[in-house]
This record gives structure tokens, sequence and C-alpha cells, in this order.
């Protein structure tokens, strides 16, 4: 168990974007609305997943939407409250903490602002070790926890709880919902008891961020390789060095797809990395060599900040080096792989560890 | 026959030129004085006398200058604003001027009032838009004797309706006001777009003053021609315009320099090295235009999603400090005391200008006073200029494919060999005033940022209602029609939408026309 104050919210956006594997919001707006509901209120206090009690009620909160209308329509700040009680309400039980449920990208921010408001703590924890574009794609779904009973609210004050037969349904409810929302909504979904958190979910997620956005900050002050830094603190490979070249998107079925050509520098010259994205960087790879598939994380660094590039942002020009990271040991098994290998968005290989290609 | 002046005001230096059509007739390079409007009277007076060239026969006179920035950046000349967010109930989480530098907050003294309305993204309201809101608060505004007024509604690129009718009521209650509405000034992403149209409101008065200023200079020296201003894209407005945009300067001056070389070198797609007494700025020319930069500009510590040029500044230039024992060339620089401090000019500092005359690449000064330097050490010192430029430059280039590079401004003495990676390696004549043939040559401008629903339109119809759009926008700011082009098309679909949203950017260029009635 240990604080969190709003000068630790820097380090945890910076850390939260690497992990965001160019998605997951930028966690900008999420930073702010953390911060101003810390202010002027006590610290929020981390919870080691350990600390947790077997029998506590544990409820993720979390904002749904498209990235681009998020830093448009910014919430009033009431949703994700107007989510989290009712949906304690509709369960009739006392809620003990909150978490994230996807720590990468604006999703980290937002179990903070509700903790500071609601006196919560914070498990230190999340369901995906990185950011995914559906909601069923949490490690809880590997252990048959179901996302709903689900909240939903919206800025104006409307709420909804759902219930489903399964993660997928909740999907596509959730959101048709949100669209009608106005494409961002805030919610508090998969409640879980203190032994399912521990058990399903990916430990120490949080301090992780907060450890490689403390790393980037410190390359800067010391003058250090920040991607250096960044596979240091991830445990990650330097896949790959270079400028970004052509970006081709398109729109389907809601979701932003692309691919993004990066021409090699240095020892990479002359050969072009593909990396395809779905909201996230999916895959990575030179020519018909796979470098990197998901539920690995493929990020995207500008060479030299260090700081991590969203696939909206993503331009040619750019000179940016790209970072194989291990996921999770728990999507790497058979049920992990179902949900979220490279088979479920529709390529015909099989998942290979980073490491093995790399190592 | 077409006579413009140009002038480019920097920190450390004020340049000028007239030009004849396509031909610089004059240059002139000076320092930027405390007071700037004299800087540009002395060197536009100093022009026309080098020419001998008629006022009545000036046609327009373009002026770049960092002095709003400067304002900002020196919280100086501020003055408070009274900022009406459209938007409640949502939004209320982060209310106006969060995440602003406290001791900018405090220089502006401002109030701020949110009131129920907005847009969804697909154009449904948010909630109903009271005028009594408004009222209300240009009430409030009126009491305080705030005069500049910034305001701003969720999704207003979409829909600028409500910015207007709040504009309208405000206008009815508030004396001598001066507006800002958000969508007139920036993209999608609420908060940048309303920091944009709080920093422009804080500047309006300095702006009235500065603009009066400067075409009381104009007057004075008996030019009777329309008086421009450049903004961070390299085009240009009319200084009435520049009264109520004043934020739109802010970053011209690595344009300016960018679109010189461009000019003057006759190629339009290179990086340009431009190199000065501290720094060097160093920047991609694409289709004559500098790359713009895609991440969110901080301004004097403010978010802002302004279009900037995408410009890696290294710490080099004339007046940089070379160290022999460290290897290092800058980031210290002796900077305008150059003729002073450095050893070609009597001084005793050490200077990148003293290598490269050590090393009888360039005559500046008494050459004589670097001849005992080691050759080993010049060897070294010019390799590591070298070396800096090309890193710039190989960091800009977006390919490994070689491209022409331009050296401009008055450092560019330092480059004196060929860069790595340069399929060829030009230096105009005219190159120490770039700047100022930026300014002179501008364009003019219109920019759309919307986004459109696929599903009642084509991709293809979407991208021609917003060209459309843009293009007329470029019209209303002094264009010439026939001239216009479209210079960027950027459609980014939006993630998690269904109806195939997307968000289309278009800007669109074209001549001055230079008969602005």
């Amino acid at each position: 168990m240990r604080d969190i104050s709003i000068h630790d919210l820097d380090d945890i956006a910076m850390g939260a974007a690497v992990l965001g594997t160019g998605g997951g919001g930028d966690p900008y707006i999420g930073k702010l609305l953390a911060r101003s509901a810390m202010k002027d209120r006590p610290p929020v206090t981390l919870l080691d997943v350990e600390e947790l009690d077997d029998e506590a009620l544990v409820i993720p909160t979390a904002m749904m939407g498209a990235p681009t209308v998020m830093v448009e329509k910014i919430p009033s700040g009431d949703e994700v409250i107007t989510a989290i009680r009712s949906l304690g309400e509709y369960l009739g039980r006392e809620v003990v903490a909150t978490m994230p449920m996807e720590a990468g990208g604006v999703n980290s921010m937002i179990p903070f602002a509700v903790a500071a408001r609601e006196g919560l703590p914070v498990v230190d924890a999340d369901g995906m070790g990185r950011a995914f574009p559906e909601l069923q794609m949490v490690t809880p779904t590997i252990w048959g926890i179901g996302a709903t009973p689900m909240a939903i609210a919206d800025d104006k004050g409307n709420s909804a709880v759902l219930n489903t037969i399964s993660n997928h349904w909740t999907e596509t409810f959730a959101r048709s919902l949100t669209v009608d929302m106005g494409a961002s909504a805030l919610i508090a979904l998969f409640p879980m008891t203190g032994k399912q958190v521990k058990e399903a979910t990916i430990p120490g997620t949080l301090s992780l961020i907060q450890r490689i956005g403390s790393a980037i900050r410190e390359s800067h002050e010391e003058h250090t390789d920040p991607v250096e830094a960044v596979c240091e603190a991830t445990g990650g490979f330097a896949i790959w060095e270079g400028k970004v070249g052509d970006v081709a998107r398109r729109t389907v079925g809601g979701f932003a797809r692309g691919t993004a050509s990066i021409q090699g520098v240095g020892d990479y010259e002359g050969r072009t990395l593909e990396i395809d994205f779905q909201n996230e960087f999916l895959i990575a790879r030179d020519g018909d060599d796979v470098l990197v598939s998901t539920p690995d994380l493929i990020t995207v660094l500008d060479a030299e900040t260090g700081e991590p590039i969203t696939t909206e942002s993503l331009r040619y020009g750019f000179r940016v080096a790209v970072l194989g990271i291990p996921s999770d040991h728990r999507w790497r098994s058979e049920k992990g792989l179902e949900l979220v290998g490279p088979e479920y968005f529709g390529y015909d290989f099989a998942f290979s560890p980073v490491e093995r290609r790399m190592g | 026959m077409s006579l413009r002046i140009g002038v480019d005001v920097g920190g450390t230096n004020t340049d000028a030129v007239l030009m004849d059509n396509r031909r610089v007739v004059a240059k002139l390079k000076t320092p930027t004085t405390e007071n700037v409007t004299s800087g540009i009277t002395t060197a536009i007076r100093s022009v026309l006398d080098q020419s001998g060239a008629q006022t009545d026969a000036i046609d327009a006179v373009m002026i770049g200058t960092t002095h709003f920035t400067n304002a900002i950046v020196e919280r100086r000349h501020l003055q408070p604003v009274g900022i009406i967010r459209i938007g409640l109930p949502a939004t209320a989480a982060l209310p106006p001027l969060i995440d602003w530098p406290e001791d900018l907050v405090e220089a502006m003294e401002s109030s701020t009032y949110l009131v129920h309305g907005g847009y969804e993204f697909d154009g449904r309201k948010i909630s109903d838009f009271d005028p009594e809101e408004v009222r209300t608060a240009a009430r409030d505004i009126a009491a305080r004797g705030i005069r500049a007024v910034a305001i701003s509604c969720v999704f207003s690129p979409v829909n600028s309706d409500l910015e207007e009718q709040a504009a309208e009521i405000v206008a009815e209650i508030v004396p001598d006001v001066m507006i800002t509405k958000s969508n007139e000034i920036g993209r999608i992403g609420l908060l940048e777009r309303e920091n944009a149209a709080i920093l422009n409101s804080c500047l309006r008065d300095l702006a009235n003053r500065t603009m009066t200023a400067f075409e009381q200079s104009i007057a004075d020296l008996g030019i009777d021609a329309p008086l421009y201003l450049t903004q961070n894209d390299g085009t240009l407005m009319l200084a009435d315009y520049a009264r109520t945009f004043p934020v739109l300067t802010i970053a011209s001056g690595p344009t300016n320099s960018m679109r010189g070389a461009a000019f003057l070198s006759g190629l339009d797609n290179a990086v340009v090295v431009d190199i000065g007494g501290t720094t060097s700025d160093v920047g991609m020319l694409t289709h004559g235009f500098p790359r713009e930069a895609s991440v969110a500009v901080d301004v004097g510590g403010v978010r802002t999603n302004f279009r900037m040029p995408d410009v890696y500044s290294v710490g080099l230039g004339g007046g940089s400090l070379v160290d022999f024992d460290a290897n290092t060339v800058g980031p210290r620089s002796v900077g305008y005391r150059l003729t002073e401090q450095a050893r070609v000019f009597g001084g005793d500092t050490l200077t990148a200008t003293d290598i490269v005359v050590a090393a009888g690449k360039a005559e500046i000064g008494d050459a004589s006073l670097v001849a005992n330097i080691a050759p080993e050490g010049v060897a070294k010192a010019l390799g590591r200029i070298q070396e800096m430029v090309e890193t710039a430059v190989d960091r800009m280039k977006t390919s490994s494919e070689p491209v022409p590079v331009i050296v401009v401004g008055g450092g560019s003495v330092l480059v004196t060999r060929d860069v790595e990676g340069a399929s060829q390696m030009v230096k105009p004549d005219h190159y120490e005033a770039a700047n100022a043939v930026g300014a002179a040559i501008a364009q003019i401008s219109g920019e759309t940022d919307r986004v459109y629903s696929l599903e009642a339109m084509s991709r293809d119809e979407a991208i021609a209602d917003a060209k459309a759009e843009a293009t007329g926008r470029a019209v209303a700011a002094g264009a010439a029609p026939e001239t216009i082009q479209i210079v960027d098309v950027e459609d980014v679909p939006l993630a998690y939408l269904p109806g195939n949203a997307t968000r289309i950017r278009i800007k669109a260029v074209g001549d001055l026309a230079m008969d602005p009635s």
C-alpha cells in the first residue's frame, strides 16, 4: 500500500501511453481529469492485489468512446461517479476499491479521478497490461468473468445497467449506447471479488507504468537514451529504427484500421517495417517475417525523446524507434490467444513470443 | 510591375528586403530595437534609399514579427479576458484555463463562464442553449470592465451557430467588445482550440496598438500600400485581420525563412538549414511549404493545436562558442556581440565563425587574428559543425533518398562542404535575407477542418465540400481566386464511430490579389 499524489500523475500518464501501443486514447485528458479530481483532496491509496480482502467488491472504471471525441466533448466529471454508484447500488454491496481494466492510455487515469472523489483506493493491477480495441479483451474473460452487470453513463445524467449473456454482447450493446451518448461515455464494469482480482487480473501494472514514465523522465534529465530506458523498464526489445513513410488508414466497422510503413535507418537501412493497426498496433513485420504480433506489445517511440506516438498522430517523416514488449503470460495461454491472438484479428499465422525471435 | 517590401523582425535582427516582382532589389540587416516600430521604420527607409524606389510605387508591405509571441512568453501587455464556454453539462470537469501556467493566468485576470448548449460529434444538441445564461455572463463581463471575450463551444468546428449566437448576445451587452470565436481559430480539440482563442483575446489591445503603429510608420514613410502580417503557415493576413487574430503571427519567423529559401532557390521539395547567430532551424519543404508539426504546440506554456512548421532547432550559429577540449560547438553563443567578441573582430572568444575563417573558408573580419590556431583543432571543430548540420538534416528528411539542401541565414558560412545525403547543395543569392524574402513573397491561405459523415455523401463529395470552403476562406482573406491551389488534404477516419465519420482538413493557398478591395 502506498500513496499516489498529484505529482505522480505525469509519470503514470507517460508510461500509460507507452503501454497504449499506439491506441488507448491520449492520456492527456485523463491526466487532467485525475488531476482536477485529486486537487485539494488527500492522496489516493494504491493497493497491492494481495492486500485485498477476498470478499471485497472491486469495480473497475473506464472511459469508452472515440479518442477524437474525448478531446472535444470533455466529460462533466460526474459521469463516472454515476456509473460506479449505480453499479454498486444494483449489486446492493459496498464498493471497496476501483481499478483500471486498460492501463494503456487514457483509462489508466480514470480510476484515480474516481478514487479521489469517492475516497476509494485503487488496486495496482489491470485487465490487459496494455490497450486493446474491444471491451471483452481482458484477462478476466479468460476466467469466465463477465463484464456485466455493467453501468454506462453520459454527461447529461443518463445511465444504464447492462446484463448480457457474453462479453461480446456487452461490447455490442455498450458500443451502441456509447454512440447514442455522443461517442464518449464513462463505464463501470467487470465487478469482481478480491479473490477474482487476484487470480484473473494482471498485478502491478500501475507500478509498471509509473516506472516506465519515470525512466523516460530521468533519461531526459540525465541525457541518456530514453528508448533504452523504456526497454529496461518493460523488458522489451528495440526491434526497429526508422522514419515513418506512408500511413494508409481506413475505417472498418467503427475501427481505425491501417498500415504504417517505417523505412529503416542505421542497421535497418534499405528495409521497411510494416505495422498493421486497429486502434492499437497489432502486427509488425519485415517482409514476410513477423517480428512482433498481438498480444505482445508493439510500441512506437519518438527516437529522440522516447515519447510514445499514437496511431492517430503517426505521420510521414517521424523518426521513430519500434519496441516489442512481451505480453503477460495470461495472454499467451490458449484461451488468451483465442481472445486476442493474431487469428482473432484475421491473420493466418500463429503467435510467436517476441523474446523467442529477438532474444 | 509589383514592388513589395518584406520585413522580418526576429529576436536579434530585423531584416528587410525590397522586391521587384521576383527580384531582390535591396536588402538590410539591422539589430532589432526595443521599440520594434522604429527598427522597422529604419529598415524600410534604408531599403528604399538603397533602391531609389519611389514610395508611391510600393504595392504592399509584409511584416513578420515575434512581437506577440514575446508578449505571451514575457507575460507583458496582456489584457483581461472573459471566457464563455458553451457545452454544459459536458466539459464541466475541465474548466477553461486548466493546465495554464499560474503566472500567465494571474497576468491575464480572466473570468470564466460555462453555459449550456454545444453539439455532439454528429450535430445533435448536447443540451438546450439558453441565451439568458450568456446575457448573465455578458453583464458580469461588462461590470468588470473586460473588453476582450473568447467564446468556445463543443464541436464548433462542425457547427459554428452557437458561437455566432453567443457572440451576437455579448456584442449587444458589452461595450466596445472584441470577440474571438474558437471555430475561427482552431481545430478539433476543445481545450487547445479554446486556449488559442483565449491567447488571441488577451492580445487584442496590443494588436490594435501595434497595427496602428505599423500603419503609422508606413504612412510616415510616405507609403500608401496595404500592410500585411505573416502567419505561422507562411501565408499573409491584412493588418486589419491581424488586429482580430494576432495569435496567428506566432512562429512565423522560421516559416518565412523556409518559404524564402524555397523562393530564392526555386526548389519546392528540400531540406532548409537556416543558420543564425545562435541557433540553426532545420525544416522540410514539401510543395514549397514547411511540413507542419503534428504534435500539440506549446506557446508560452499553453497547449495549442496551431498550424506550426515542423522545425528542428540546434544550438549552432555563427556566434557559437568553440571548445577544443570538449570537442563542442555551441549551444552557448556570443549572439549579436559577434562583431565585438569573436577573434576575427579582435575579441578573445573563439567562435564558429573564427573556425571557418581560420580554415580559409570565409573572409570575415581579420583572418590574421586566427592564423595561430592549430590546424588540427580547426579541422576537428569544422568536422563537429558538419556533423551537427548533417544530423539535423538527416532528422528532418523523410526518406533515405538524397534531397536538395538549401542553406540560408547570416551564419550560412558555417556549412563548408556538401552535406551527406544531399542530392545538391544550394546557397541561393540573398541567402542571408531569406526570412524577409519569405515575408515579401508570402501568399494567402484558407483552411477548414470538419467531421463529415460518409453515410449521406461519398468521401469525394465531402472532400470537394471541404475544398470549396477552404477556397472561399482564402478568397475572403484576400487571395486571387484564379491562383488558388489546394496544398494540403488530410482525412482521418474517426475510431469507434459507425457511419464512417471522417475528419477532413484542407488548406487552400493563392497569390495575393494586388487590388485587395
